[in-house]
């Protein structure tokens, strides 16, 4: 069975938790920018978390189901409707067989991941179903969606379905809808921190950024403060990931996303923490976005605390699924 | 001289050496040793490792890693020291056996450097005061060793450019790049294998693919191999053009 994209939208394209392994072919991890909205989206719905869903950048996406299914999307605030009825972020909608679910504009944030009960159901790619739009392969046809497309779902054993067509069992605000009006991003160091003078450092945390509208999947790019390096000496390519702040000779700096190269001979100034990428997922162009400094331990403790939590989410779910 | 920097709170690098283009070789062959030993050790949480150059990055996810390190505070070092002692198992080694070099494959790869596909050669061939068919010589007459592979999927950093024909990026990037385009930038030279913007002088194309997802691996190159380019005609760059 599948499901029918009757408007593709700005630019939608199937994600799933993306690729390890293919690194040193220079293989990007890839996958849904908020790995852990994705996560959480299938968990409402009883999918395995690493299920292949779609990710939605700004909307206009309109599907057309032929079987019944249940969906679940975390994001920014996005208008979701099933036929009339509206979905909020973070609750499972039960969708008939023949129903349309459409995806509006966003008031705040920039995209949104949905799932599908039964997951999409695209061969693999190197270990994933995730859609590598810059090398064009993985998720449908290495592409993303055109109007009219076709996507296979997977087998759907039939629950959990919730009885009134929207459950009422949801998850935490903050990780169904991490977009923010004035969202602030928590750091730490980087190991080319020592190569800007205090001053530019002090810039980076008290000043506001603005997004450019050459942002995508790859990358933030951020209009502000100019971040001079205080040497100029060329440095060795290493490795860079999602997170990342790396700042070009411009001293205009890019927070690397999912989609980012596998290296980087810009000096990396910072990194956003894994708990904040969420939110970094959201930012458009215009949004203006701040920094702050945590420590590493800080970010770790941040990330097993959110597992946690998952932990509990997940226990507690099968309560009103069971 | 090892050096462990954190990547942000699920990745870290492993740098090895300091400079890389003073001894190419020798800097790679102790990243490729860190590479292997790391990939042997198979330390729990670890996902993913790629080397580059001087250094070897190592992703991991941070759960695996918390639990059996105990505090979030001591997840840093406690992988920081099984790095060091996977590291250092494999220098001892490598000291036993300083006879036996690594095994590297020599991969020939057919180049047409046609001045339809060799769209900067002349630009390389005046900066070095030498004609284009001296550039292809010299260009087609060295052997190569694979730096690094990144960047996008499968393009290989390829050290070894013969010193005439080092050639800054072009000031302003090409928006597309056809595949298979042999370039040359700064002190190195390397591959297109996919259409993708790029700033390296365009000196030649290959018909072989560099990258194809449906193959394991999906690189036609890997660090640490050897390269050399043949220089073929139109007419064989059509009938190899798969």
């Amino acid at each position: 069975m599948s499901v029918i994209a009757e408007r593709a939208g700005f630019l939608t394209s199937i994600q799933d938790l993306g690729r390890t392994g293919f690194r040193e072919f220079g293989v990007s991890s890839g996958g849904a920018l908020d790995s852990f909205g994705l996560r959480v989206a299938n968990l409402l719905l009883g999918n395995a978390e690493g299920a292949a869903g779609l990710e939605i950048t700004l909307g206009g996406l309109q599907l057309r189901f032929e079987d019944e299914r249940v969906v679940a999307w975390c994001g920014g605030e996005f208008d979701v409707r099933i036929g009339s009825r509206v979905l909020p972020a973070g609750h499972a909608g039960l969708v008939s067989a023949g129903e349309k679910l459409k995806i509006g504009a966003p008031k705040v944030g920039c995209r949104s991941w949905l799932s599908i009960s039964g997951g999409i159901d695209v061969e693999p790619v190197l270990g994933s179903r995730s859609t590598d739009l810059r090398a064009s392969f993985g998720g449908f046809e290495g592409r993303s969606l055109h109007d009219g497309d076709v996507l296979p779902l997977g087998v759907w054993p039939g629950s959990p379905t919730p009885a009134t067509g929207i459950s009422s069992w949801t998850a935490p605000h903050d990780w169904v809808s991490p977009a923010k009006p004035k969202p602030i991003l928590r750091f730490i160091r980087g190991a080319d921190w020592n190569r800007f003078d205090t001053s530019t450092l002090q810039r980076l945390t008290s000043e506001a950024f603005a997004v450019s509208s050459d942002s995508d999947r790859m990358g933030v790019r951020l209009e502000g403060p100019e971040l001079k390096r205080v040497d100029e000496s060329d440095l060795i390519s290493e490795a860079v990931g999602p997170g990342t702040i790396q700042v070009p000779p411009s001293g205009k700096p890019i927070l690397l996303l999912g989609d980012c190269q596998t290296i980087g001979g810009y000096p990396k100034m910072a990194h956003v923490i894994t708990v904040d990428l969420g939110v970094a997922a959201q930012l458009r162009a215009g949004d203006h976005v701040r920094f702050s400094e945590v420590l590493l331990a800080d970010a770790c403790r941040l990330l097993l605390e959110r597992e946690r939590q998952l932990e509990l989410f997940r226990v507690g779910l099968s309560l009103h699924t069971s | 001289m090892m050096e462990i920097i954190p990547l942000g709170d699920s990745a870290l690098i492993v740098r090895m050496r300091e400079r890389f283009h003073d001894a190419p070789e020798q800097t790679l062959d102790t990243v490729l040793r860190a590479f292997q030993q790391l990939q042997n050790a198979a330390i729990p949480g670890i996902i993913e490792l790629a080397p580059a150059y001087t250094s070897v990055a190592a992703f991991f996810d941070p759960i695996p890693v918390a639990k059996a390190a105990e505090t979030p505070d001591k997840m840093f070092d406690w992988l920081a020291t099984r790095i060091r002692a996977a590291v250092a198992a494999g220098a001892d080694r490598g000291r036993h056996r300083t006879a036996t070099r690594r095994r590297v494959r020599l991969v020939e790869i057919p180049v047409c450097y046609d001045p339809e596909f060799a769209l900067d050669i002349d630009d390389v061939a005046r900066r070095a005061a030498i004609s284009p068919s001296e550039v292809v010589r010299l260009h087609s007459g060295a052997e190569y060793c694979v730096a690094c592979v990144g960047f996008v999927p499968g393009f290989p950093f390829l050290a070894g450019l013969p010193k005439e024909l080092a050639t800054p990026r072009r000031d302003v990037p090409r928006k597309q790049i056809p595949p298979g385009s042999v370039g040359i930038g700064g002190a190195q030279t390397g591959i297109y294998p996919l259409r993708s913007p790029g700033g390296w002088n365009l000196i030649g194309r290959t018909p072989l693919r560099l990258f194809d997802p449906k193959e394991n691996p999906p690189a036609l190159l890997r660090a640490g191999e050897r390269v050399r380019f043949r220089k073929i005609s139109r007419d064989e760059f059509e009938s190899l053009k798969c």
